[in-house]
């Protein structure tokens, strides 16, 4: 735990979709744990680590809105792409959206902001020059520059995420939940174990102060993204 | 079977804001409120979805290229002409695709063969992604450009047109026209945010070439979408922030910010001359070039 960070992310928007309800997408409350690790495996990731998030501060209120866009109903489909590198059937790759479309509402959330606290711990793939202290000032140097893989979102691409690292004698803004009783957020996505079978994982959450505590549930031997 | 493109990826971060506006237009209908012009509820300001951009995008390629090897749309609108061409040259290359086929039974290996082969193939898929349903993970595909909503620098004005039309659409009716409605907002100069990664370049292959057509295809997109709904539609400014490297070397945040527009007086914008747009030039962070188009 010497090697933590705090990363403060904002948007305009946010969808960190709930699986029970993605057809016409509703965002949790919160971003998940999953989201969050994705935002700093934006910024540094290597196979020889694997960023772990202690604690998420729900900075700006929660509060949502909603659009309802055109897409698609459909995905490409592996074999009609297989035939069609072997050029054997006629080519029927292209999508017509005349066809496709389905108007479908997005619930998402508005001007989020969080505080994410993580640290990261060193995996098998972790080869002799892979110390802790050298990822964790790569991940520094990057984060105050701004520097990133990809422009790290908040759920969905289209809600592009800016993020600025927190160094740790700086003060943290307060949570509009400062002074609130605790709030029960419910049954949550806390991450995905890629090592068996995509297998989701779920934890639930508690609210305090604004400031979610998050467990590490990964199971031994298990492996994120 | 790989075409003509044998480019190298682009390795520089981009990030870049465009200014575009309409003048007694919908620039992007919502479904929600019988076509009116998207709108923030609480604030007034308008919004244009990222994907009504990204289709402005495709159609403008669509046109440019004429479906050229390489220059595919997966998301098409309407009919494709195209199709019979495309399968000739399939037919001629056939071979190569069976034999790469066998290399590797395992599905990983040949998830990814079908994800460059249709980034080879199809421009919006290599531009901006794609969700492709193989077996083993999700097999989703980031792609390295990524818009975001467009917002309305000041709140919108949406005022609800009614139109006569001297005929009627059945036989037998009584009244001899017809009227309808259109929904325009009078002006609205819109802002949206945007990014390039090298990074996920590098995963699609997204050139240097493809970046040209992207900017071409944004400078233009209003040109080639004229309608009786979209009123007058124009790319005002295409700001640029590239950085020296695939990381970047600032904050996009902090680049955005360096771009203001602000209204010259009090009454409502009619024009685009209603605003001033300034870009913060001096101290820029090292490694920044801005290029504007």
């Amino acid at each position: 735990m010497g090697y933590g960070v705090r990363l403060l992310v904002w948007g305009e928007y946010a969808c960190f979709t709930r699986p029970e309800m993605k057809a016409e997408r509703v965002s949790y409350d919160v971003i998940t744990p999953s989201a969050a690790r994705g935002i700093l495996e934006s910024v540094h990731w290597k196979p020889a680590i694997r960023w772990v998030v202690d604690q998420i501060h729900v900075l700006n209120e929660i509060r949502f809105d909603t659009i309802r866009r055109n897409e698609l109903g459909s995905k490409i489909s592996a074999n009609t792409i297989k035939s069609a590198i072997k050029g054997k059937k006629p080519m029927k790759l292209q999508v017509i959206t005349m066809k496709e479309r389905e108007q479908r509402m997005t619930m998402m959330l508005r001007k989020p902001s969080y505080l994410i606290e993580a640290h990261f711990e060193l995996t098998a793939h972790a080869g002799e020059t892979d110390t802790a202290e050298k990822h964790y000032n790569m991940f520094i140097r990057r984060a105050r520059k701004g520097q990133c893989f990809h422009r790290p979102y908040l759920g969905c691409r289209e809600f592009d995420a800016h993020f600025a690292y927190v160094e740790h004698d700086e003060a943290i803004s307060e949570s509009f939940y400062r002074d609130s009783p605790d709030i029960d957020l419910g049954w949550m996505l806390w991450d995905i174990d890629y090592s068996r079978e995509m297998e989701p994982i779920f934890f639930r959450p508690v609210m305090r102060q604004g400031i979610i505590e998050v467990p590490d549930l990964l199971k031994k031997g298990g492996k994120q993204g | 079977m790989k075409n003509e493109r044998t480019h190298q990826p682009i390795t520089k971060r981009y990030d870049f804001t465009i200014l575009f506006d309409v003048t007694n237009g919908n620039p992007n209908g919502d479904p929600d409120a019988g076509n009116l012009p998207r709108m923030d509820a609480e604030t007034g300001h308008g919004i244009v979805t990222d994907v009504c951009l990204k289709r402005k995008i495709r159609n403008y390629i669509e046109i440019v290229k004429q479906g050229a090897p390489g220059y595919g749309i997966y998301v098409t609108e309407g009919a494709v002409l195209n199709e019979q061409h495309r399968q000739a040259y399939y037919a001629l290359r056939g071979e190569d695709g069976a034999k790469a086929a066998k290399l590797e039974p395992k599905d990983k290996a040949e998830a990814r063969e079908l994800t460059q082969w249709m980034s080879d193939n199809f421009f919006d898929v290599r531009t901006f992604g794609a969700v492709m349903s193989t077996k083993v993970n999700c097999g989703q595909v980031r792609g390295p450009v990524q818009f975001t909503f467009a917002r309305s620098i000041d709140p919108i004005f949406a005022s609800e047109v009614t139109i006569t039309r001297q005929a009627v659409t059945q036989e037998g009716q009584e009244k001899d026209r017809e009227m309808g409605r259109k929904h325009v907002v009078p002006y609205g100069l819109y802002r949206m945010n945007g990014f390039v990664s090298a990074h996920l370049a590098d995963k699609t292959n997204f050139t240097e070439e493809d970046l040209q057509l992207l900017w071409d295809a944004i400078v233009n997109m209003f040109e080639h979408d004229r309608s009786a709904s979209r009123g007058e539609m124009t790319l005002r400014k295409l700001v640029i922030f590239e950085h020296q490297s695939g990381l970047g070397q600032a904050p996009a945040h902090q680049l955005f910010d360096r771009i203001t527009v602000q209204k010259v007086h009090d009454r409502p914008a009619r024009s685009y001359k209603d605003y001033q747009v300034s870009i913060e030039r001096e101290t820029l962070p090292e490694g920044i070039t801005i290029i504007e188009k």
